[in-house]
């Protein structure tokens, strides 16, 4: 199955794949330029019969590597004995993915969690609003430099118990 | 702090013509049909459902985020609280990715009482979705019939763990602690009650004329509309798809033990309802396989560098001490790389994606939590049909609050 579909993307979108990097993982994965994700997603679903979008996340690798964020796809194919293949689509800070949402109805929800939690928009999406945090929130609490403690507070829960000792042994 | 809150009026633009007669209607946040805080605003034109808008998010609690900062036995932790019903299947589908990538091989009795755990609580889940669903609609004995021996598998839970709803159960390479004595008699005495229960349920409440009526041909959704919206689980098989990840995709030793799988035909609040039921009985076969073969031996791998080495290992040997400290201060060592391990959890396919930069903590977690699925293509499945029936498919679809935010 590794070489069926790995010869099928050679073939069929030799310029759309990126050069990938050695990741230990237990899935098959293509990394893939972001303006071509849904003709691969499409031939893929239509040609191999992966027909289940099984996962969509995001992840950040702030000062790890460059682009900043990788939004990732598992799709399963019940014709091939359930495999699972990811693609993997890497993406700068302020730019947009094309939404799956015309291919997959599934797509919907998890893009717009993927917009709320990390800040990545898809771009053709019916409704790219806030799905999780309230509309009035400010950030993605996601992203790796999310301040934990929320925002607008410009200081540490350490510092905050220092100061309550210090009261405390003032009085 | 401003508090926020969706109301109707906040989709006054989205529904902003409404014709003449139409109503929105504020379904939840907090209302018992709900199964849990979760809000659904529904456009009717008298009893006719025309449109509707759900909001997330109110339970939200950022596991993901936790999953960052805590350690991968501390997440362990936060796994409990998100399918809340059935909470040693959350537990074991976290447990299990995370040995799968550090390559432990846990020892055949900790996968067999596993195994029986996890069958346990499908069985825990199913009796809550189908005896609330009754409660929903109007038929409150059933629940009350079967929660008798749903509060045994909680005892059963209580002896092993010390906890009735945080388990907690598993650890990585092995479980808390080993069986009670009587764990295995007093399972069979609990199996031994349940059959004639749910006989006796499906007497009750699945052949009530009233029950029937309410629930045939009603939510229903297509098998191809329901692999479009990523259905898994119970609510997919009853479309039709006999998908099952413990067949799909073995883990453990379900490829070993003889089980069917149900399947529905159409989809319909009753087909989820039916296939529930099977599930139950498919669950106490794969347990009766399981209860008398469990076989002897330590209840965790031999591996000091993931598991707590027994405390006279620790005060009379120097390895095992640093070895205690350790896993306490430093927490255990994942190696780098990427996982996706999906379990069956009562609910549908519950997979956990985890990256590891070989540090203390992932570098990111995600939950695939099958509820977050269902719930998106719920508008579709209520269009057209009455008010009451909202209520009637979204207590067949299993929706759990605390796994739908996560």
């Amino acid at each position: 199955m590794n070489e069926t579909i790995t010869q099928f993307l050679n073939s069929r979108f030799p310029d759309s794949l990126l050069p990938q990097r050695d990741i230990n993982t237990n899935l098959l994965f293509f990394s893939i330029r972001k303006e071509k994700l849904p003709d691969v997603v499409l031939a893929l679903k239509e040609e191999l019969g992966f027909h289940f979008l099984n996962d969509l996340t995001s992840v950040d690798w702030l000062g790890k590597r460059e682009p900043r964020f990788e939004v990732l796809y598992l799709l399963r194919s019940p014709k091939h004995g359930h495999f699972r293949v990811q693609l993997r689509v890497p993406v700068g800070e302020g730019e947009s993915v094309p939404s799956l949402s015309n291919i997959f109805p599934a797509a919907n929800w998890p893009e717009r969690e993927v917009f709320d939690l990390m800040g990545i928009p898809f771009s053709g999406h019916p409704r790219m609003e806030r799905l999780i945090m309230p509309d009035n929130f400010v950030g993605h609490p996601l992203r790796k430099d999310y301040p934990l403690e929320g925002p607008g507070q410009d200081y540490l829960i350490e510092d905050l118990l220092t100061i309550h000792v210090k009261e405390d042994i003032t009085e | 702090m401003v508090m926020y809150e969706k109301t109707a009026e906040h989709f006054g633009q989205k529904f902003k013509d409404l014709p003449e007669g139409h109503l929105l209607v504020n379904l939840g946040p907090s209302h018992p049909a709900t199964h849990g805080i979760l809000q659904n605003v529904i456009q009717i034109d008298g009893e006719r459902v025309v449109d509707t808008e759900s909001v997330i998010g109110y339970v939200h609690r950022c596991f993901e985020k936790l999953g960052e900062r805590y350690d991968y036995n501390q997440f362990l932790v936060c796994t409990d609280r998100m399918n809340y019903v059935s909470t040693p299947l959350n537990n074991i589908g976290w447990i299990l990715t995370v040995e799968k990538m550090m390559q432990i091989q846990v020892p055949d009795r900790v996968t067999y009482v596993r195994m029986i755990i996890s069958e346990l609580s499908r069985i825990m889940d199913h009796i809550i979705c189908n005896g609330i669903m009754g409660v929903d609609l109007g038929a409150f004995s059933g629940l009350l019939h079967l929660f008798h021996h749903r509060e045994n598998i909680y005892q059963i839970l209580e002896k092993l763990t010390g906890a009735r709803l945080t388990t907690t159960f598993c650890r990585v390479g092995g479980m808390e602690r080993d069986i009670y004595p009587e764990f295995q008699s007093e399972i069979k005495i609990i199996l031994k009650g349940l059959k004639p229960a749910l006989d006796e349920f499906e007497e009750l409440l699945i052949r009530n004329k009233i029950f029937n009526e309410r629930t045939k041909g009603i939510g229903g959704i297509s098998a191809e509309r329901a692999i479009a919206y990523g259905f898994s689980g119970p609510n997919l098989r009853a479309a039709g798809v006999p998908w099952d990840v413990r067949k799909d995709d073995p883990y453990m030793f379900y490829d070993q033990v003889n089980f069917d799988i149900p399947v529905g035909e159409d989809g319909s609040a009753l087909d989820r309802t039916l296939v529930r039921m099977e599930e139950m009985r498919q669950s106490m076969r794969i347990i009766e396989q399981l209860i008398d073969g469990i076989p002897e031996g330590p209840y965790h791998a031999d591996v000091p560098h993931a598991f707590l080495p027994p405390k006279d290992r620790v005060y009379n040997n120097m390895e095992e001490l640093i070895y205690h400290f350790k896993i306490i201060m430093h927490g255990v060592k994942v190696p780098p790389g990427e996982y996706y391990h999906a379990t069956e959890a009562a609910n549908g396919e519950l997979g956990f994606y985890v990256v590891s930069e070989g540090e203390k903590s992932p570098w990111r977690v995600h939950v695939r939590r099958p509820c977050f699925w269902y719930y998106q293509a719920f508008p579709e499945m209520v269009k057209g049909g009455l008010l009451a029936d909202t209520i009637a498919t979204m207590s067949s679809l299993n929706v759990i609050a605390g796994e739908l935010d996560c």
